[in-house]
C-alpha cells in the first residue's frame, strides 16, 4: 500500500491546515461573540457593502473598515 | 453583464478570450482526428462567441465608480441560470439512462448513446454542472453579504464561472466521444483536468482576497464551509488526477497509480468529493439561506462551528469504506469505517441545528414552500448521513455493496439534500437579485415542492427495495452450498423497481423544469417593483446611472 505514503501525509497536511485555521480563529477573537455573529447576517437593510466606499484604485489602500472590537 | 465592466476591463477580457481561442487552435491542430481536436474547436467556438459578445459592447458607456457601492451580482445571476440549464440537461439524461436500465431497447444505434457514455454525462451534469454552478453562484452571494464587501475582482468571477462551465462542457462532450480516464466522478482527461486546476485556484484566490477586505470582522460559518469546499476539492482533484498523458496530441493518459493504489486514491477522492463538494458547500448554503428565510438566527451558532470542524477533521479519512472486502488492507478498511460512523455526530448536529432553528416558526414552514424546501433538505441530510454511516459498516456493506441500495443512498442525498437546498436557496435569492417582489408564481413553487418530494421518495423507495432484494438474492445458497441464483436470474425481479425509479426521476425532472420556467418568468417580469419593508434590497438609493443590474 505504497500510496498511503502519499495519501496519509496529504490528509495530515489538510488536517494541520484546518488546525492552524482553527487556532487562528481562537486567537483572533472570531469566537468571542457567537450570538452576535449569528444575528448579524439577518441585519442588512442596505444591501450594499459597508464602509467608506472609495473605489479601490488598482494599487491603492485597502478597502476595509475592519474595526477591532 | 458587459456593461458592468470598464473599457479597460473589456479589453483585458477580449485579450484573454483571444488567447483562449489560440489555445483552442493549438489543441485542434495537435489533436487532429482525436477527440482532443474536437475539443479544440469547442474551445475556439466558445472563446470567439464570448469575444464578439464583449467586443460588440466595448464602447458602450462605462459604469460609474458607484458600482463599488453595490455587490457584484452579475456572475451570481448568470451562475444561477447556468445551474438551471445543467439541471435540466443532467436530469433529463438521468431519466434516459434510468429508462435504459428498465428497457434496454430504448436507445438509438449510435456509439454516443450507449449507457456507458451517457451515464457520466448524467453524473457530471448534475454534480458539477448543476451543483458546481449553484455553489459558485451562491458562494459569491453569501460571501459578499456576510462580509459586507464586494467581490475583490471584476473579471476573475467571470473567469471562474465561465472557465468552470467550459470544463463541464469539455467533460460532457468528451464522454459522448468515448473520452474517459475511467475514474468515477473524475472521468475527464488530462487537459480538462489541468484547466480545472487553473480555474479552481483562481476561485480560491478570489475567495481569500474578498474575505481579506471584509468589513464585518467575524467570518460567518457559511464562509468556512465554502472555503473548506474550495480548498479540499482543489487538493483532491490534483492528487486523484495525477496522470501521464500517452502523448500530448490525444485525450489519453495513464494514472500514476495502479491497482489497489489507484482504487484507494480514487475513493479517497470520491468520498471526499461527496464530503466537500456535495456536503460542505451545500451546508454553507443551508447555514445562510435557512436563517435568512426563517428570519431567525441559527439555533446554536456554537454547534454550527463545532460541526464544521468535526466534518472537516473526520470526513477526509472515510473514503476507504468504499473498498470493503477488497485487496485493500483490512486496517485501512476499518479506519474508513470507524471515521464514517463517527461522522454521524457532526452530520446530525448540523441537521438538528437546522431543524431546531425553526422552533417557534413552524407556521412559516407550513405557509412558505421555499422554507419547506430547505427544511426537507435538512431532513434528507439527516436521513442520508445516517444511512451513509450505517452502510459504511463492513457487515452492512456486505449486503449493500454493488447493489441498487447504494444508488438509492446517493440519490436520497443528491435529490433530497443537494437539489432541494439548492432550489430553496434559488427561490429565496432570485427575487432579491433581480429586484422582484417575489417569484412569478408561488403556486408553481408549491407544485415544484410536491413534485420534488414525491419524485425523491419514489426513487429512494424503489432503490431500497431493489437493492435489498438484489443483495439477498446474491447471497442465497442452496443445500449443496452453491449460489442459488445466477446473476442473470437476479435481474428480472428488478424490473418493476427500475420502472418506478424512472417515474420518480421523471417527476423530479418535471419539477426542475417548473423551477426553470418560474425563475425565467420571474426574471422576465417587467417593471421591477420595489417592495417596502423587505430586507436585502438596496432600496434606499436609486440605481446608479448606467449601472442598473442587467435584466
Amino acid at each position: 500500500m505504497s500510496v498511503l505514503v502519499l495519501l496519509i501525509p496529504v490528509t495530515f497536511c489538510l488536517g494541520l491546515t484546518g488546525l492552524i485555521a482553527f487556532l487562528w480563529n481562537l486567537r483572533s477573537g472570531q469566537y468571542e461573540d457567537l450570538s452576535g455573529a449569528a444575528e448579524r447576517i439577518l441585519l442588512d437593510e442596505h444591501d450594499a457593502p459597508a464602509g467608506p466606499v472609495a473605489p479601490p484604485p488598482p494599487h491603492g489602500p485597502r478597502l476595509s473598515t475592519r474595526t477591532k472590537e | 453583464m458587459v456593461e458592468g465592466l470598464t473599457i479597460a476591463e473589456r479589453r483585458t477580457a477580449m485579450i484573454m478570450l483571444g488567447v483562449a481561442a489560440l489555445v483552442g487552435l493549438v489543441m485542434a491542430a495537435l489533436g487532429r482526428g482525436d477527440p482532443m481536436g474536437v475539443h479544440g474547436f469547442i474551445v475556439i467556438g466558445a472563446a470567439l462567441t464570448l469575444f464578439f459578445v464583449v467586443g460588440s459592447k466595448i464602447y458602450e458607456p462605462e459604469p460609474s465608480l458607484s458600482r463599488f457601492e453595490s455587490y457584484y451580482d452579475d456572475p451570481t445571476k448568470v451562475g444561477i441560470i447556468l445551474a438551471l440549464i445543467w439541471a435540466v440537461v443532467g436530469m433529463a439524461v438521468g431519466v434516459w439512462v434510468a429508462l435504459l436500465l428498465a428497457y434496454p431497447e430504448a436507445t438509438i444505434d449510435a456509439p454516443w448513446a450507449s449507457f456507458g457514455r451517457l451515464r457520466p454525462v448524467h453524473t457530471s451534469g448534475v454534480i458539477f454542472g448543476f451543483g458546481g454552478n449553484a455553489l459558485i453562484a451562491t458562494s459569491f452571494h453569501v460571501m459578499q453579504r456576510t462580509s459586507r464587501a464586494r467581490l475583490s475582482g471584476q473579471l476573475s468571477p467571470w473567469f471562474v464561472l465561465i472557465g468552470f462551465n467550459l470544463f463541464c462542457i469539455l467533460a460532457a462532450t468528451g464522454y459522448l466521444m468515448g473520452v474517459t480516464q475511467s475514474k468515477e466522478y473524475a472521468e475527464p482527461e488530462w487537459y480538462a483536468d489541468i484547466w480545472l486546476v487553473v480555474v479552481w485556484i483562481t476561485y480560491f484566490v478570489l475567495y481569500m482576497r474578498t474575505l481579506a477586505r471584509r468589513s464585518e470582522p467575524h467570518i460567518y460559518v457559511a464562509n468556512w464551509y465554502f472555503m473548506a469546499f474550495i480548498l479540499v476539492v482543489a487538493i483532491l482533484h490534483i492528487v486523484n488526477n495525477l496522470a501521464v498523458p500517452v502523448r500530448f496530441t490525444t485525450a489519453e493518459s495513464y494514472p500514476v497509480f495502479s491497482g489497489v493504489q489507484d482504487a484507494m486514491t480514487q475513493w479517497w477522492y470520491g468520498h471526499n468529493a461527496v464530503a466537500f463538494f456535495l456536503t460542505a458547500g451545500f451546508l454553507g448554503m443551508l447555514y445562510y439561506f435557512l436563517p435568512k428565510r426563517a428570519e431567525r438566527p441559527i439555533y446554536s451558532y456554537r454547534l454550527s462551528i463545532l460541526s464544521f470542524w468535526g466534518i472537516t477533521f473526520f470526513y477526509i479519512w472515510a473514503g476507504s469504506h468504499h473498498l470493503h472486502y477488497t485487496a485493500l488492507p483490512h486496517w485501512v478498511q476499518t479506519l474508513g469505517m470507524t471515521f464514517s460512523v463517527m461522522l454521524l455526530v457532526p452530520s446530525w448536529s448540523s441537521a438538528a441545528n437546522a431543524l431546531l432553528t425553526l422552533n417557534g416558526a413552524w407556521h412559516k414552514v407550513r405557509d412558505d414552500a421555499v422554507l419547506r424546501f430547505m427544511v426537507l433538505a435538512a431532513v434528507f441530510y439527516g436521513l442520508s448521513t445516517f444511512e451513509g454511516s450505517f452502510l459504511a459498516i463492513r457487515q452492512v456493506n456486505s449486503l449493500s455493496h454493488y447493489t441498487d441500495w447504494t444508488v438509492g443512498h446517493v440519490h436520497s442525498g443528491a435529490l433530497g439534500w443537494v437539489a432541494l437546498i439548492t432550489f430553496g436557496s434559488f427561490y429565496a435569492v432570485v427575487p432579491l437579485l433581480w429586484r422582484r417582489e417575489g417569484m412569478y408564481s408561488w403556486r408553481l413553487v408549491e407544485l415544484h415542492f410536491w413534485l420534488a418530494l414525491s419524485g425523491t421518495v419514489i426513487y429512494v423507495f424503489a432503490m431500497w427495495n431493489s437493492g435489498i432484494i438484489q443483495g439477498l438474492m446474491w447471497r442465497t445458497y442452496n443445500e449443496a452450498g452453491t449460489l442459488r441464483y445466477s446473476f442473470l436470474e437476479t435481474i428480472p425481479p428488478m424490473f418493476p423497481y427500475y420502472v418506478a425509479r424512472t417515474v420518480g426521476g421523471a417527476l423530479f425532472l418535471l419539477g426542475a423544469l417548473v423551477a426553470f420556467f418560474n425563475i425565467w418568468m420571474t426574471i422576465r417580469a417587467t417593471a421591477p417593483r420595489q417592495p417596502a419593508g423587505v430586507s436585502d434590497y438596496p432600496t434606499d438609493a436609486p440605481a446608479p446611472d448606467g449601472n442598473v443590474p442587467a435584466e
